[in-house]
């Protein structure tokens, strides 16, 4: 199987800053893959290169088979985006959410009344599906938030920092709606600060100062780094840094 | 220090606050913890007398928070949930700047400050809105600090910060409550209430424990069960299809599960040898998963 | 006292630290004062014009006469026929054309009517409209002097004989002085209050000793400071550049423009306590008070030819009385006892502005 990400010396100079420095790995298909890294360290540099919204300085990459150089829309339309930042227009009803980023994915009227009546049973939405985005809670709109993300059947979904704030029973139900995604074939490339759900992941990545430093299986590293929990690991790696954000 | 009897406040329709009651005392480093919406900014806000609260009495420092707010707004000191400084001055401006507004000087109060301006000093002409995200935090801290308040109330100060820079800042907390500071601080993250001498936690405006963090696990109902297994979510599935199961989530590297009884691990083990690399073991509750458990009663 | 130094200071930092109030602040009303006095003036200089006199009398000779005196005009040609005129408005060589027919002398003291053509270049209508105006200001003013009483069939504008200078910049620069301060005071008052509520800094402060009240002075003082001195560049400007006369007293002028200013923080700091974001505090302040000051100010649309019901709104706007106030003081030179109606008016706004405010900035959020 031909893996769903692959970066080679990928590489973005900002001036004299290197935000990120030659940095390496494959995501395999229908992996979950944890992008960890401190406030700073170049993870969402990367992911926009990754995600076809800037070019590389240096290195390589292909995103489900395509260039990152060259190939930047066809990325666009194999990916799927979600952010705590961006979400969803509050001022849209559910529905009318669902349909609009359906349609902007090109979604024909069919399959996409077909898939937003789906979603919104398995959301458990029916209720809510005239209401305003607006007026559910957080929680609620972050797993709308992700399943419209979804919506395309993108072969990679990213995801940055999608559960911040949210509470331990949300991120739970929201982790499994990445599980679902996970074993229907789409590979998951997600950041967090929740070091238990870094445990989550098939293989994650610490990010150190636009370095990756460590990859692997949580387990690994764990015990290669002897300790306890990934909080620990983490911890380890991060605190040797000696840029911030800025 | 802080007392606060049946606290209620609603927007609306939405009710922040629904008859909080809780105490802390003097040197207390007291967490408030529970998810983003949870009602944890709007009793702070209460607290530090920036909101009135629809019914209920509160007192800081023997202050009632309504009728006493000028005396309270003399002797607490606040840092709200955003970076909340003037971007455009420089760490010293800001610095000077605060304590001029609470009547004061740095010079005087310079060593309550010291430990954590000492880590920014070096850049102290530099303008506040250019400075990393932790530096910006310990500036904000300072400014709280900065006229010696009785008491600190910190609004989410590591939301969204990484693991490094927030154990920093529990670091720099620790050190204030071993100065006699009672502090009271409120957190999404349950890995941070382990840091507090006593937590609340809360959830939907409602307080649903307040205890040390090392006494809610022991109201924790039943037999918590630790499950791994290689396909983590095959095993999660399998899981919940056990009707006898208490409850099932993921949690970190293994699934909880809770249990009625011990023998029931071994039941547990039964119907899923299918797995490979299967392993139950019980574990004492953490506080997440007592929260799991408060918010489904 | 000290903490208010303080505040002050602060204030003038965030105004030099950021180039978008400077321009705001001092950009605008340079660009605006030249823009009303230079592009946007009704006044035509030395247009080139073309007299074609196919009657050479004494009547006709006086007319040209007065038309080459007129700085407005530049006489450039005197054509024979009327056909040489269209290749000189082809090639742009004249801007307008007089044509006296024959027997003009003749015709105008015998029968009272004569005919006169005026030609102009409709491609510019404005100016064209202008010209045209101009001439027969030059014809009314020579039927004047001959008292012949029967007035000729070309229609004469009756807007010259009110504006007899004929100088549009005159009553611009006092309506534009107006507008300048409302606009440039309330959108800075009230964005800068709002920033510190949107930044959060609010709270702050809020939660410090420090008198909410006392918060809203030390946001007026620097911007009270800063808008005199756009004041005084603006006069200078307008006296110096775009020749303006001050005729009345300056101290005068200068404690009625710092009347005005205050009225017009206080609007804004009115604002501030409505507006929770500076995206609307900007809406409000700008667009909000433009239209409304353009509109009822009378400098652009005369008050008088307004219907009843705008003529009463326009009792609201401040900009209205200060610029009366400024007329009276800069072009008429009158004194304090013909504008203390007005002085009185501005003050009562300002002060029932500033209570609405301090009543509205709670000591608490929400």
């Amino acid at each position: 199987m031909t893996p769903a990400i692959v970066c080679r010396n990928l590489t973005k100079q900002f001036g004299a800053f290197r935000a990120v420095d030659a940095i390496s790995f494959d995501v395999q298909p229908g992996e979950i893959f944890g992008f960890l890294g401190a406030n700073g360290a170049g993870k969402t540099t990367a992911m926009r290169m990754l995600c076809g919204l800037s070019y590389p300085t240096s290195g390589e990459a292909t995103v489900a088979g395509y260039d990152v150089y060259r190939e930047q829309e066809k990325i666009k339309r194999k990916i799927g985006y979600m952010s705590q930042k961006f979400s969803l227009y509050e001022n849209l009803t559910v529905r009318e959410n669902i349909t609009f980023f359906g349609g902007i994915y090109g979604l024909s009227d069919k399959v996409l009344k077909e898939k937003r009546e789906a979603m919104i049973g398995t959301l458990g939405l029916s209720n809510e599906a005239g209401k305003l985005v607006g007026s559910l809670p957080l929680g609620w709109k972050q797993k709308l938030a992700f399943s419209v993300a979804v919506l395309h059947d993108p072969a990679i979904v990213f995801l940055d920092e999608p559960t911040g704030g949210v509470d331990p029973i949300t991120r739970r139900q929201f982790w499994d709606l990445i599980y679902a995604a996970a074993d229907r074939g789409i590979t998951v490339f997600v950041t967090t600060h929740y070091m238990d759900e870094a445990e989550y992941c098939d293989r994650i990545s610490i990010m150190v100062d636009g370095r990756i430093e460590a990859l692997d299986a949580p387990r690994l590293l764990k015990e290669r780094y002897h300790a306890a929990d990934m909080q620990d690991v983490f911890y380890q790696l991060a605190r040797k840094a000696v840029r911030s954000d800025n | 220090m802080i007392r606060v009897e049946q606290l209620s406040k609603t927007y609306g329709d939405v009710r922040a606050v629904r008859e909080v009651s809780f105490a802390v005392e003097r040197g207390e480093l007291f967490g408030l913890i529970g998810p983003d919406g949870a009602g944890k900014t709007s009793l702070i806000r209460i607290l530090t007398t920036l909101l009135r609260a629809d019914s209920g009495t509160a007192t800081v420092g023997g202050y009632d928070v309504v009728t006493d707010y000028r005396a309270i707004r003399n002797t607490v000191g606040y840092m709200p949930g955003r970076f909340s400084l003037y971007q455009d001055l420089s760490i010293e401006e800001n610095l000077h700047f605060f304590a001029t507004l609470f009547g004061t000087t740095v010079r005087e109060n310079y060593a309550v400050i010291r430990p954590i301006y000492e880590q920014i000093e070096p850049f102290k002409k530099r303008r506040a809105g250019q400075l990393s995200g932790g530096m910006k935090q310990k500036l904000a801290l300072c400014c709280a600090l900065v006229h010696q308040p009785t008491v600190l109330f910190l609004d989410e100060p590591t939301t969204g910060v990484d693991v490094v820079s927030r154990k920093e800042f529990w670091d720099m907390l620790g050190l204030l409550k071993s100065q006699g500071m009672t502090i009271l601080v409120s957190t999404p993250y349950m890995d941070e209430a382990s840091l507090c001498d006593r937590i609340a936690l809360i959830q939907e405006g409602k307080i649903l424990s307040v205890d040390t963090p090392a006494a809610i696990p022991g109201q924790y109902r039943g037999i918590l069960l630790a499950v791994r297994a290689d396909e983590i979510y095959a095993l999660l599935k399998d899981l919940r299809a056990l009707p006898w199961l208490k409850s099932c989530y993921a949690f970190g590297e293994s699934i909880h599960c809770t249990v009625g009884q011990p023998a029931d691990a071994a039941r547990l083990r039964e119907a899923l040898t299918g797995h490979s690399n299967l392993e139950v073991k019980e574990i004492p509750a953490s506080i997440e998963d007592c929260f799991i458990q408060l918010m489904n009663p | 006292m000290k903490q208010l130094l303080v505040f002050v200071r602060k204030e003038f930092y965030h105004v030099f630290r950021d180039r978008r109030t400077l321009l705001i602040l001092f950009g605008l009303p340079v660009t605006q004062i030249l823009l009303f006095g230079y592009a946007l003036t009704s006044e035509v200089k030395n247009a080139a014009i073309s007299v074609v006199d196919q009657s050479k009398d004494p009547a006709t000779q006086a007319i040209t006469e007065k038309v080459r005196a007129s700085t407005h005009f530049n006489l450039a040609y005197a054509d024979q026929t009327v056909h040489q005129l269209e290749t000189r408005f082809r090639r742009n060589e004249i801007k307008c054309a007089l044509v006296f027919p024959e027997g003009f002398a003749e015709a105008l003291t015998h029968t009272g009517k004569a005919r006169v053509q005026i030609l102009t270049d409709g491609s510019d209508p404005n100016t064209a409209t202008i010209l045209t105006n101009y001439l027969s200001a030059i014809l009314t003013d020579y039927i004047g002097q001959q008292q012949a009483g029967i007035p000729y069939r070309i229609d004469v504008q009756t807007r010259m004989l009110y504006n007899p200078e004929m100088n549009g910049s005159m009553n611009f620069i006092p309506g534009v002085m107006a507008l300048i301060f409302m606009i440039v005071c309330t959108t800075l008052t009230s964005v800068s209050i709002v920033r510190e509520k949107e930044t959060g800094t609010m709270e702050i402060l809020l939660v410090s000793p420090f008198r909410p009240v006392l918060v809203l002075i030390a946001k007026a003082i620097p911007y009270l400071a800063l808008s005199v001195i756009n004041f005084l560049l603006i006069l200078f400007l307008g006296v110096v550049v775009l020749d303006m006369p001050l005729r009345g007293n300056f101290f005068l002028l200068f404690g009625e423009s710092a009347l005005f200013i205050i009225t017009c923080l206080s609007l804004g700091l009115m604002i501030s306590t409505i507006a929770s974001t500076q995206q609307t505090a900007m809406l409000i302040s700008m667009m909000g008070m433009m239209l409304p000051t353009i509109l009822f100010t009378g400098f652009l649309f005369p008050l008088e030819n307004m219907p009843r019901p705008l003529q009463i709104i326009s009792n609201a706007i401040p900009s209205r009385w200060y610029y009366l106030i400024v007329k009276s003081v800069m072009l008429k030179g009158l004194g304090f006892g013909y504008v203390w109606k007005e002085t009185l008016i501005l003050a009562g706004m300002a002060t029932a502005l500033l209570l609405i405010s301090l009543k509205r900035f709670t000591v608490r959020l929400g």
